[in-house]
């Protein structure tokens, strides 16, 4: 497909890795944020292709293994309930509560879809009047201008039985707190490519300014993963620390403006909790009180309990790229993909799941 | 989750933020929201992702990618 395959060129690949040993001098961890990119680097065996000197280490950018317990226990409860419909991207539904999934309450007769878009969701709530049409809005950055359209569009039309269930995560305040963390080991950032088309990437140069470090905005093909670590590993040996562009087919300095303009009416910063990390300051979006009435957990005053992670699992270092899956002695072995211990196994794009699909042997 | 696909704008319709097009992936085809591009037309390239574009693909940036290649190639001899 056209601007996807030619990306995948394995000349070019080879290049770019050949280029890349010769630049490389001294041991680099770098981090990619993007699950879409974590997936991509273990299923096209991109840490093989580097130097042993540089270590990827696997970031907290996937939205559905951040996702808290209590937040997949609500929307639980929502489901659960005979007069709704709940409708849902295809991963979450296998996100574990405490007690169960969105599979099994779809088993056991609740009304559980799938949708790929949360126009959809409006569209089954216009169809279907007598039934309260609940969306499960979990996304990073990507997934807002798709969810703030959906909310605003049906508070026009005066769509009343359509609500959403909100779990928004924002990536640069997560940057901030893995540089941050004492524990930290991460020296260059390859940014998240279509996060960074909704909001543009002005907020890294603070980021770059404040703690020193390499910030490469990439997509999400082999070469230009390859070209972001590249330009990243470039600057480190440089001693430089700038915000870089590899991804300017798709990403403009100031993001996509109308999208913001529209998230910025529909959702406001707020305090979040990231499963396996904790609360992180301003890292949320929930909606602005000009949207408040389509809050599922106002309408449905749901409560839930919160749980925590399974001792044996490291989910939480993982994600804070201070450990790698296969580090964790529960890999594999009582945590798979049937049976997640932890939120990095939960969905596909998770680097637990990545590394348990493509590269169990090289464990 | 945060995968967006490119794909070619075929038809336009509606405006504001009804604004919506048919957008061809290959050999498939989906009615998709295009409010947040305002001026892509029919023959560009956008990136969908749930349903909605969220940029397009600039075509005079897409082949970077290998002239940088070049580049380099060219330093490191
Ligand atoms: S392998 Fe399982 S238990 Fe270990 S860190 Fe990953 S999710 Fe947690």
């Amino acid at each position: 497909m056209k601007y996807m395959d030619e990306y995948r060129d394995v000349a070019s690949v080879r290049k770019y890795a050949d280029a890349i040993k010769k630049i490389t001098v001294h041991p680099w961890t770098i981090m990619e944020v993007c699950g879409g990119q974590t997936h991509a680097i273990v299923r096209f065996g991109i840490q093989d292709l580097l130097p042993e000197k540089i270590n990827l280490v696997h970031g907290p950018g996937c939205p559905v293994c951040v996702t808290p317990v209590e937040m997949a226990n609500k929307a639980i409860a929502i489901a659960s309930r005979k007069e709704v419909i709940f409708c849902s991207f295809g991963d979450m539904l296998r996100v574990p509560g405490t007690e169960k999934d969105l599979r099994t309450v779809r088993a056991e007769g609740g009304d559980v879809r799938i949708v790929y878009s949360p126009l959809d969701a409006v569209k089954i709530a216009r169809k279907n009047p007598d039934k309260e049409v609940v969306f499960f809005a979990v996304g990073f950055e990507t997934t807002a201008p798709a969810n703030a359209i959906a909310v605003h569009l049906a508070a026009q039309e005066g769509i009343k039985n359509f609500s959403m269930l909100v779990s928004h995560a924002l990536v640069p305040p997560a940057i901030k707190a893995i540089l941050s963390s004492k524990e930290n080991k991460v020296q260059g950032f390859l940014a998240a490519g279509h996060v960074c088309t909704v909001m543009g990437y002005r907020e890294y140069k603070q980021i770059v300014q404040k703690f020193k470090v390499p910030v490469v905005v990439t997509g999400f093909e082999p070469l230009d993963i390859l070209q972001g670590i590249y330009m990243c590993i470039r600057q480190l040996e440089e001693d430089r620390a700038e915000v870089e562009n590899q991804y300017s087919r798709a990403v403009q300095e100031g993001g996509n403006v109308p999208a913001q303009e529209l998230i910025e009416k529909v959702f406001c910063v707020i305090p979040r909790k990231w499963r396996g990390i904790g609360e992180i300051p301003e890292s949320g979006w929930g909606l602005t009180p000009e949207y408040q009435s389509f809050d599922a957990e106002r309408r449905f005053d749901v409560v839930a309990e919160s749980k925590e992670e399974s001792s044996e699992c490291i989910s939480g270092l993982v994600l804070m790229g201070v450990k790698k899956p296969s580090d964790c002695p529960a890999f594999g072995k009582v945590c798979t993909p049937e049976h997640p211990l932890g939120a990095t196994m939960v969905s596909g794009e998770g680097a637990c799941a990545a590394y348990y699909r493509y590269r169990r042997d090289a464990t | 989750m945060c995968l967006a696909i490119p794909g070619r704008i075929i038809s336009v319709d509606g405006e504001g933020l009804l604004r919506t097009g048919r957008v061809e992936f290959g050999s498939i085809i989906k009615e998709v929201n295009l409010a947040f591009v305002p001026d892509a037309v029919v023959g560009e390239y956008v990136l969908i992702h749930a349903g909605i574009a969220l940029g397009k693909v600039v075509e005079e940036e897409a082949q970077r990618i290998f002239g940088y290649l070049e580049e380099i190639n060219e330093i490191h001899g």
